[in-house]
């Protein structure tokens, strides 16, 4: 049993069937990539996980409950943390606001009438908020605008948002998309340090060869809306649907 | 000090100072002179509105300054907590607390019902819907709930709710010995009561109505405060700048839109009461939705989202107001009689649209102004000014009006 | 049957007028995204077009007439309006009495004239605002309007009648073989209501058979492709904008024999207005229409007495609870697009 459990996903919208039959098993403390040409429906794959979109079939169970119906912020409660394509943080708050707002999410719940306790006496929260922030290595941005932020800086602050909530699953949706190479590289790099140090489970889709062979230990094809082929790494480079399918365009990996 | 860091206390503070101090720093005039005539502004009614507007859109600055959600129909509560206030006159007493109380508890289950059916809608639907509500509020006030002749006239209509003579008041006195209205008191001392102090040619006026209203708007305020500085005022600022990620963080937003909303219906609705108390009288003009988009006007002159800046913009609109609506052409003709006469007669002309009874025309153009090229309002002003002289106290924005 | 028909007359009129103003707004939502507080105040100028007009062509002369004298014995002052000293006497006293229709060829040049005025020079900066910003800037606008209006034509409505010949009613109950007196109708109501369904179908036209029409209809669905194209959408926009106000400009000109203008006129209305394009469905042209003459119709049933018996006050508040309604029912109103300002 895996903590994601996908089984027989459709999505129709209109004419187009945009997901069908999808099967798909993450692992506890894996990394597995889901990867296919444009418009294999990979986006709205994610979309169903996370409670933006109601598949008209099957079910998606994370940790042996169904995902199905719920919202995304209850999902999120229940130990799901996304990443978006373009990074989504608070732009008009500071690093260190953004860091506590998720913080505050996980220890309060999805709504609380804070408006009395103040600040000044949230230190636990202030702490852990800094130490996220030092371990990401941004500890010097702490009062900066994070509108202002780079690229690579905003990714990197959303996915440190992500693991301040500690989830039991991260999605990560095109997280180098639209990036310069070397911020490629170095979001490669961070997501290989949190792969190794932490106890989670990583489900990405990604365009990007290089990102995936990087980071996956189990790769999903997807091609117009189905499962291709599920295997390991070397197996997916070699096979020859897959060639067929997607790697034809990108022989330079 | 109560809570609040270094900065937030002196602000307080300096609020709390000119508010006190108002009596004197409104009339900085000798008494009798024509500056006075026209400048000072110490006189009880006007800072009893500078107080009670001041309350109303630090209010309204919790919710769209700090969620970015653009209410266009406040004015409803602001009218239903002097309603609520002056029904309280009528049937139990004369006292202003537990008008006060009734109008923010009346105002508050309106502000639930009503944020609870707008904030379906986000964005511009938000703005149309509480614009519609309010409107609808104001149309039944006027009309169908203001029937005298009928048996459920909450509002008397266009004449506006009043007391009589007749009322119940079972906790105090229907008419008072000499035959005439009780008046609007706090434990006994009446709103309307001042203490007169001459001091050379200056005449300065305590009035008691003055000091419970700005009392009370210390306190509105350092509740304020305390919600900005609060986890909750995080949460209502990252509502304006991100809905989506505060979804996929966990956060539900609707309840927090709502608790905001809430929040400052009550705020409108004490403003509300403050306004029947001392003045027992409520119309339906109040909840006009013009009078919804002075609020706005108001929080907009003094700077959205900040602290001061609601303050700020009620006294500036009020002081103004105040102001323009006193000069006259006589008034014009004195201060350009420096000018050669036909331009002289010729600035009158043109002026001659702005000032008396055109005040709304330049506050008009004054909003728009701010709007265009400050979007700060007065406290981005300040702060602009502040960096051009390169002194980064904060604190010296609050010194760019006379009024608090 | 035929206090039906009559209550759907009745709403006839200020359907027309909705259904034209929020026509207008649409149009500058649409192309735009612009939210205009200020096209209430468009309206109110277009009545103002026919005051206007009216007042141009009475200015009159005065000749002393000695053969009569007033009241204090001495000659007379006899008025003459240079009108009628220029034309001739009958042809200009017919110009006088038709002041309000001719005030409409009066009205498009001006309401274009400040709708491009106020297109580019102001609201055109606001693009890039947040859409509260744009909705303040022409709040204000609509205040500092509504002032101007006031300082030179006072705070007291001014009646504007009609041409003699459309004055008075006539029983339409009778042409339509009810009894007599069932359906009494006013003309110029009815000359309103053919107007705007004139004005509308026009727009609609120019919309749907001109090249520039089809280039802003695009641009209505996805401005930023259309603009790839190369072609100058910004330019046609301001045109619509201009259009815009001069439909709302003959709105009001037509309307000011039904309701002598006065300078609130256009607040009043704009509150309507925004909830006809709101239970329309923002940036639907037709829902627009459609929901105008809809509330139209429904506020003269509710201000039927025997409704008002049921429910008092209905007449009031129904627009208001129709709006809520759909508003929380069918969220994008009755024929709005998806993705249209949904945040």
């Amino acid at each position: 049993m895996g903590i994601l459990e996908v089984k027989n996903v459709g999505k129709r919208f209109g004419g187009l069937q945009a997901l069908s039959n999808v099967e798909l098993s993450v692992k506890e403390n894996t990394c597995h990539a889901i990867i296919g040409p444009n418009g294999a429906g990979k986006s709205t794959l994610l979309n169903c996980f996370v409670g933006k979109l109601m598949p008209d079939t099957g079910s998606v169970m994370f940790d042996g409950q169904s995902v199905l119906g719920r919202t995304p912020y209850e999902i999120n409660q229940m130990g799901i943390s996304r990443v978006f394509q373009t990074p989504e943080i608070f732009g008009d708050l500071n690093v260190l606001e953004n860091m506590m707002i998720p913080i505050f999410a996980k220890r309060d719940g999805a709504f609380r009438m804070h408006a009395f306790e103040n600040m000044l006496d949230e230190r636990e929260v202030v702490e852990k908020a800094e130490h996220m922030l030092e371990e990401m290595g941004m500890a010097d941005a702490r009062n900066d605008h994070a509108a202002s932020m780079s690229r690579g800086n905003k990714r990197r602050l959303e996915i440190a948002m992500c693991l301040s909530q500690e989830p039991r699953l991260l999605l990560l949706d095109e997280p180098t998309a639209g990036m310069a190479r070397a911020d490629t590289n170095n979001t490669i790099d961070l997501l290989k340090q949190i792969k190794e140090e932490r106890d989670i489970t990583i489900a990405i889709i990604e365009h990007d060869m290089h990102v995936v062979f990087s980071l996956a230990d189990r790769i999903t094809v997807l091609a117009q809306g189905t499962p291709l082929v599920e295997d390991d790494p070397e197996n997916i480079k070699g096979h020859p649907k897959v060639r067929e399918a997607y790697l034809g365009e990108t022989q330079a990996v | 000090m109560l809570g609040l860091n270094k900065k937030d206390t002196l602000l307080f503070w300096i609020v709390a100072g000119m508010a006190l101090l108002a009596p004197f720093l409104l009339n900085p005039f000798p008494e009798g002179s024509s500056l006075a005539q026209m400048f000072n502004a110490g006189y009880p009614d006007l800072m009893q509105r500078f107080v009670i507007f001041g309350i109303l859109v630090i209010g309204f600055n919790i919710l769209f300054g700090l969620t970015g959600y653009l209410s266009f129909g406040h004015a409803a509560f602001l009218g239903i907590g002097s309603y609520s206030a002056v029904w309280m006159f009528k049937l139990v007493g004369m006292n202003v607390i537990p008008a006060i109380l009734l109008a923010m508890i009346v105002s508050g289950i309106f502000a639930l019902l009503i944020g609870y059916v707008s904030l379906r809608r986000s964005g511009i639907y938000f703005s149309i819907l509480t614009l519609a509500i309010a409107q609808m509020c104001y149309n039944m006030a006027y009309s169908v709930l203001g029937n005298p002749a009928s048996n459920f006239n909450l509002t008397n209509g266009e004449t506006g709710l009043q007391l009589s003579l007749d009322d119940a008041r079972v906790l105090g006195e229907s008419v008072t010995a000499d035959g005439a209205l009780p008046v609007t008191n706090f434990f006994g001392l009446a709103m309307r009561s001042s203490y007169q102090m001459d001091v050379g040619g200056w005449l300065f006026t305590f009035n008691v109505g003055y000091y419970l209203s700005a009392i009370i708007m210390l306190i509105s305020f350092y509740v304020s405060i305390r919600i900005f500085r609060s986890p909750f005022g995080m949460m209502l600022r990252a509502v304006k700048s991100n809905q989506q990620r505060m979804n996929y963080t966990g956060l539900n937003t609707r309840p927090y839109i709502l608790a905001a909303f809430v929040i400052s219906g009550i705020y409108a609705g004490l403003a509300g009461g403050l306004l029947s108390s001392m003045d027992p009288l409520a119309g339906a003009e109040r909840m006009h939705w013009t009078a919804s988009g002075e609020i706005v006007i108001m929080a907009i002159l003094g700077g959205v989202g900040t602290l001061i800046g609601p303050v700020l913009g009620a006294g500036f609109n009020e002081y103004f107001k105040n102001i323009l609506s006193k000069i006259n052409d006589q008034v014009l003709h004195d201060w350009l009689a420096f000018m050669p006469d036909g331009i002289e007669n010729a600035m009158v002309g043109f002026l001659h649209y702005f000032v008396g009874k055109g005040w709304h025309l330049t506050l008009g153009i004054m909003f728009m102004l701010v709007i265009i090229f400050l979007p700060g309002g007065l406290v981005e002003g300040g702060q602009r000014i502040a960096n051009k002289f390169g002194r980064k106290k904060n604190s010296d924005e609050t010194k760019q009006t006379p009024a608090e | 049957m035929d206090a039906i028909i009559l209550q759907i007359l009745n709403g006839l009129d200020k359907g027309s007028a909705y259904a034209l103003i929020a026509l207008g707004l649409t149009l500058i939502f649409g192309t735009l995204g612009v939210v205009n507080f200020a096209h209430g105040a468009l309206f109110m100028i277009g009545a103002f077009c026919a005051v206007t007009l009216k007042k141009l062509l009475t200015l009159s002369y005065f000749v002393e007439d000695p053969t009569k004298t007033d009241f204090l014995g001495k000659p007379l002052k006899v008025a003459t309006p240079y009108v009628q000293s220029w034309f001739g006497e009958s042809a200009g006293a017919a110009m006088i009495d038709w002041a309000v229709p001719l005030a409409i060829l009066f009205s498009i040049p001006v309401m274009i004239g400040i709708g491009f005025i106020m297109e580019r020079g102001l609201i055109k900066h606001f693009y890039k605002r947040p859409h509260a910003d744009q909705i303040l800037v022409t709040f204000g606008l609509a205040i500092v309007l509504q002032e101007l209006i006031k300082t030179f034509y006072g705070a007291n409505p001014i009646p504007t009648p009609a041409p003699e010949v459309f004055r008075g009613s006539f029983d339409f109950g009778v042409m339509l073989g009810f009894d007599p007196n069932a359906i009494i109708y006013p003309y110029w109501r009815m000359v309103y209501f053919a107007f705007s369904a004139v004005i509308i179908g026009a727009v609609f036209a120019f919309l749907q058979f001109t090249t520039f029409g089809m280039v802003v209809r695009a641009g209505m669905a996805d401005r930023e492709t259309v603009g790839l194209l190369g072609i100058n959408i910004d330019k046609r926009f301001t045109i619509m904008f201009g259009i815009a106000a001069a439909v709302a400009g003959m709105a009001g000109v037509m309307y000011a024999p039904i309701n002598s203008p006065n300078y609130h006129m256009g607040m009043d209305f704009l509150v309507l207005s925004f909830v006809v394009v709101v239970v329309g469905g923002m940036g639907s042209l037709p829902g627009a229409v459609l929901a105008g003459f809809m509330l139209g119709i429904l506020e003269a049933f509710a201000s039927m007495n025997q409704i008002k018996a049921i429910i008092p006050g209905i007449d009031q508040i129904i627009i208001y609870l129709v709006a809520i309604i759909i508003i929380l029912t069918r969220p994008r109103g009755l024929m709005g697009k998806k993705g249209v300002m949904e945040e």
